[in-house]
């Protein structure tokens, strides 16, 4: 029997679509509009055609951006997805330490983005922060604001301490989940703890591992607030992110034109990944055609 | 309403009706042919028109900005480069 189609349920979307008309679609109309022309204030523009692109696409400045970005990324899911999937083994499954466990592991995440950077920006400084001291005293220069290595190293650990936990948690309720009978089943076969690790959780938690590995390279991809606030995209522009130079071009330089360019490059790039971050998470779990049993 | 804080010109409105037609046309599309047709083609997973669609202009996008990044401004061969993949796109995905 053919499925019952009724059009008439698209009126009910106009109230959203408005609501996304004013948040989202105006504002983005104006940005192309702006990449297209040059404006020195006052309302007058001119137009530029397809220069600002071309300069954003032969721009040393975007592509060194791109790459901080990428690198940042990949460095951040190399650390933050196994160490949360080693927390969340640790975690205990039954009795009063899982609450603990769980609004701890939940602290981080509370915290706004501007009171992370903050944090951190005090807890490095060799005078007054506890790990720019302790570093210190251990013997090595340790100086966020004016060393390469030192603000990588810190912004690196500050995304990791403040979203570990998101993986720990998605991980933890990916193994919660898991059936008794597996682990007996496993038990009885003298399985090793790596084999139960590697045949019966692993395959298990894949699913939120997915949605944890999307979700922490979208954020971090697109991250602005907490290496803003502690090193301001320096020192020199070693740790300026596309989002930053992105706002130090449109309201730094008030260069709009080629912001909105790069800012509609920058969006693409978003899209693209967005994308496929949804359809990997709905075609999480779902059976492959091929992969049916004919009867 | 005075909108000239958005910067209108020709060619950007000319942009705008372009996609709010394409949007009207799959609407249409959708009224005589419900459903959205789902497949799964080359991609390996389920899409519907609007899926292809969505594929397409991201595509086609990011072939405009290939060409004008490696030959040049005149984005012609750029568009016509974009609707065959767009046509390859809604035959094959």
């Amino acid at each position: 029997m053919d499925k019952p189609y009724n059009n008439k349920a698209w009126f009910l979307v106009i109230p959203v679509f408005l609501l996304v008309a004013l948040s989202a679609i105006i504002p983005i109309m104006t940005v192309i509009n702006y990449s297209f022309q040059d404006t020195f204030g006052n309302n007058q523009f001119f137009w530029a055609g397809t220069e600002w692109f071309q300069d954003v696409l032969h721009s040393d400045r975007f592509w060194n951006a791109l790459g901080r970005n990428l690198v940042f990324s990949m460095i951040i899911l190399s650390i933050e997805i196994p160490l949360g999937i080693a927390i969340a083994l640790t975690m205990p499954k039954k009795g009063i330490w899982v609450p603990v466990c769980l609004v701890l592991m939940a602290l981080p995440l509370l915290i706004p983005w501007n009171v992370v950077g903050t944090i951190w920006q005090i807890f490095g400084r060799a005078d007054i922060g506890l790990l720019g001291h302790t570093i210190e005293q251990l013997g090595f220069e340790y100086n966020y604001a004016s060393n390469v290595f030192d603000a990588w190293v810190t912004i690196i650990l500050m995304d990791v301490w403040h979203w570990t936990s998101l993986v720990v948690l998605l991980c933890y309720a990916g193994l919660v989940s898991i059936p008794e009978a597996y682990y007996q089943a496993a038990k009885i076969d003298g399985a090793s703890r790596w084999s139960v690790f590697r045949y019966i959780q692993l395959p298990k938690i894949r699913g939120v591992l997915i949605i944890a590995f999307l979700l922490r390279f979208m954020d971090s991809f697109m991250i602005y607030t907490e290496p803003f606030v502690l090193t301001g995209g320096g020192p020199g522009n070693s740790t300026t992110f596309m989002s930053i130079d992105l706002v130090k071009q449109a309201i730094g330089q008030f260069d709009l034109g080629p912001a909105a360019a790069m800012s509609l490059v920058y969006q693409l790039i978003v899209l693209t990944i967005c994308y496929v971050f949804f359809t990997v998470m709905s075609n999480v779990g779902v059976d492959k055609p091929d992969a049916r049993v004919e009867d | 309403m005075d909108l000239s804080w958005m910067a209108w010109t020709l060619p950007t409105s000319l942009f705008w009706v372009c996609l709010a037609g394409l949007l009207i046309g799959m609407g249409i599309w959708e009224y005589f042919s419900p459903g959205g047709n789902p497949r799964v083609g080359i991609l390996r997973f389920e899409t519907t028109r609007g899926d292809r669609l969505f594929i397409s202009l991201l595509g086609s996008a990011f072939i405009h900005l290939a060409w004008l990044g490696l030959v040049g401004p005149n984005l012609w061969w750029a568009l016509g480069l974009s609707l065959i993949y767009a046509i390859g796109v809604f035959r094959t995905v």
